[in-house]
Order: structure tokens, then sequence, then C-alpha cells
């Protein structure tokens, strides 16, 4: 094996295709790329082989922020005690109709 | 995404008391069903395990393009040969799916290159033989693709949620291989004397590979007790095995082809086709290096990485150029 074969890699790419027009992209994986137009030909070619989509996002991994699992206790517990914001807390009798 | 901020993971001495309960926590939330993510907390063993069997997977799906690749530019008619590539694309694809699921773990995809090219990391044995006629072609998507998609079903339901979505995305596209294989021992076991005896031929060659795809018998399989305790693995070697067996003998039976065992029985008491005893020494051999075609594929693939060196430095350099004209733009 020469020493070529010992490689770097280009950046990585996260990749969110939009599946029909109306709905979000979601996100379905990741590809290597020297930019971001490359990063786009190469989502296309890995992930859309059967018009899985009509719109690609790419985005530099390193450039996303993430919140950490072990913070999620933290950082979701507020909403936990607030019922009351859903319908379904409010008793309402049989008889009133339409709301 | 995950790779930089895991480089920290499993450096800090935690206390053995601590440890053994994470470990605890962990279980439990695997029996409960859950799914582990990338940035939550893991036994350093599950993620060792998972780097070891994805990238493994994902070098299969690489590797495994060169047999049928062998008879793209020779397949008999326009459609066969659209059909070959595109079947040769998606294993393509289903590596570029593995790898960036490994990659999620924290190992660095050049790294796992590097493994493959160099010898040191495993991919399936069945891809270390030749293809030596069309038929063969036939033979690898009716029986290792259909080997494969028995293997494959069960991990989509993975604790590890990369692994789990990229299985599920790769399973929706075996269904065609298998298919498209079938189809051509259907087309020569229907053709003529010729091509009968082709179609049976490639069959004789690639039924007892297909069969040893499951991996060693269960008493023997290193790593399948805890494997399945993470649910990695939701079947045994053997009972994957069975139920291959069990669904591809009638297939067999309605190409009108013999499968090359002549103590292959149907056992009524036990409602499951029974064979005769697999060769594992075979096994074993390819396995570490001595198949038919073991030098070959590695030579393929690093002549292809070699070759494709001009192109990846070219990317480079003009993605380097953009990004300087790019930085001069917005200066001025
Ligand atoms: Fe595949
Ligand atoms: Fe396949």
């Amino acid at each position: 094996m020469s020493a070529e074969t010992t490689a770097t890699d280009w950046p990585l790419f996260e990749v969110f295709i939009r599946s029909r027009s109306g709905l979000e992209h979601k996100h379905v994986g990741s590809v290597h790329a020297a930019d971001a137009r490359m990063a786009i030909e190469h989502a296309r070619d890995v992930y859309t082989r059967r018009q899985e989509g009509v719109s690609i996002w790419v985005a530099r991994s390193a450039d996303i922020v993430a919140s950490d699992p072990a913070e999620a206790d933290a950082l979701f517990e507020p909403a936990r005690d607030k019922v009351y914001r859903h319908p379904t807390f409010y008793a309402i009798p049989d008889e009133v109709k339409n709301l | 995404m995950y790779t930089q901020a895991l480089d920290s993971h499993g450096r800090e001495p935690v206390p053995a008391e601590e440890a053994a309960a994470a470990a605890a926590r962990f279980q439990a939330r695997i029996d409960a069903e859950e799914k582990i993510e990338p940035k939550d907390w893991m036994p350093e063993a599950y993620r060792q395990t998972l780097i070891r069997q994805i990238s493994q997977h994902a070098h299969s799906e690489i590797v495994g393009m060169l047999p049928e690749g062998n008879w793209i530019t020779r397949a008999p008619t326009l459609r066969r040969k659209a059909v070959l590539i595109a079947k040769v694309q998606d294993e393509g694809g289903h590596g570029m799916y593995l790898y960036s699921a490994a990659e999620t773990l924290g190992i660095e995809r050049a790294q796992m290159f590097t493994q493959l090219l160099s010898g040191a990391a495993k991919y399936s044995s069945i891809f270390n033989y030749p293809t030596l006629t069309w038929a063969d072609v036939g033979a690898i998507g009716w029986l290792v693709d259909g080997a494969a998609i028995m293997n494959q079903i069960p991990i989509c339901r993975c604790s590890y949620g990369p692994y789990a979505r990229a299985m599920v995305r790769i399973c929706k596209e075996e269904s065609f291989h298998q298919r498209q294989g079938f189809e051509i021992m259907l087309t020569l076991a229907r053709g003529s004397a010729a091509q009968r005896a082709m179609a049976q031929d490639a069959l004789d060659r690639w039924w007892w590979p297909s069969i040893m795809m499951f991996g060693p018998p269960d008493a023997d399989s290193r790593h399948s007790a805890q494997s399945m305790r993470w649910k990695i693995k939701r079947f045994s070697n053997d009972e994957l095995r069975q139920k291959f067996i069990d669904v591809t003998v009638p297939q067999a039976q309605f190409l009108e082809l013999a499968i090359p065992d002549p103590l292959l029985r149907w056992d009524e008491a036990l409602q499951h086709f029974a064979i005769g005893p697999i060769d594992w020494n075979e096994f074993q051999a390819v396995l570490k290096g001595n198949g038919p075609c073991n030098r070959e594929r590695l030579e393929a693939r690093r002549a292809a990485y070699e070759a494709g060196a001009w192109v990846r430095e070219a990317a480079a350099a003009h993605a380097a150029r953009q990004a300087a004209r790019g930085a001069e733009v917005s200066a001025a």
C-alpha cells in the first residue's frame, strides 16, 4: 500500500431532503465533499436515486450545534407541568357544542 | 456530525459503582426498546462492537460491487445492463449510508478506508468468489441478496438509531436486487439446454457460500450473546440460516434446479428443511484471506483509490481557490 492511502477526509456535511413539495426538509444522513456544491451532488447520488427528494439542504456538520442529552431533563422540564397548554385540560359540559 | 464532539468520550476516569449504574441504566433503556442516539452515553464495548459491525457491513457493500461490476460491459441486453448498473450503484450507496452511520460513533471515514485497503478490516466472505458466467449475476441477486435481506431486516430494529435508519433505507432497495436476480435465473432456467446448464452451474457454486453468509454456527459464535442483549442482533446465525433455507428451497424447485446437497430433505416433525454438513473449513479459509479472489478484490479497491487520487486533489484545490476568491470578494 502506498503512503497515499493513509487518507484524510474532505469536510463532513449533514444532508436534509424535502421529499415532496409542501413537506419540510428532513435529516437523512451525511456525505463528505470538498465544498458545498459537491456535497449537494453527492447527496443527490447517495440519497435520491429513486426520486426521494425535490430539494436538498447541506450544512457543514461542524457548524451544527446540538443540545446535550445529559441536559435534556433540565432543558425540557419547564414544559412538563404545564398541562394547561393542552385543550384536554379544560372540562366543558357535553351540551356545549362547537368548542 | 458527532465525530469531533466524541473525541473526549471515555477519557475521564469514572468510579466503578458509577460506571455500573450507568451500564444498568443503559441496559434498561435497551430493554424498554428505546433507541440509542450518537450523543447518548453508551458503554465503550457497545460503541466498539457497533463500529466493527457497521464498518464491516459498509466494506461488504463496497467490495460487493466488484463481482457484479465484472459483468456490466457484458450484460446480454441493454435492459439487463441498465438494471445491473442500477444495482451496483445501490450497493455503493449502501456503503455510503453505513459509513455515515459508523462515523456517528466517532470513527473517521478515512480511517475505515485505510483499514479496508490495508487488509486489516473484514468484509463478507461471499464476495471473494468469482463471477464466471452471466448466470452468476442471477445467482448473486437471488441468493446473496436474498441472504443479505434475511440478515438485514432484523437490523432495521437495532437499538442504535443511525444504524437502524440506514438499514431501513437499505432494505427498501434490496427487494429489487433479489427480484432481478431471480428473473435472470428464471429466464435461463426456461431457456435452451445450455442456458439451463449455466443456471444449474451457478446454483452449484453459490449455494454453499450463500449458506455460510449467516456466519459460524451459534455454538461457535463469539459475539452473539452480548449483541442479542444489546439488541444489535435479534436472531441467531442458525435461526436466520434456517429461515433462508426454508424460503429458498421452494424457489429452486420452482426453477426446477437442483440444490447441490444430496442430504437435503424436508423434516416433517420440525417443519423445516434439513441440510447436509457445512464445510466450515472453507469458510475459515476465505475469512483468513485464502478464498479464490481475496487478493484480487483488495487490489481492485487499492487501484481504484490510487487512480482517484488526482481527482480528490483537484477537487480540494478547486475548493480552496473558490474559498479564497470568496474571501477576496467579501473583503472588497
Ligand atoms: Fe446492499
Ligand atoms: Fe443488494
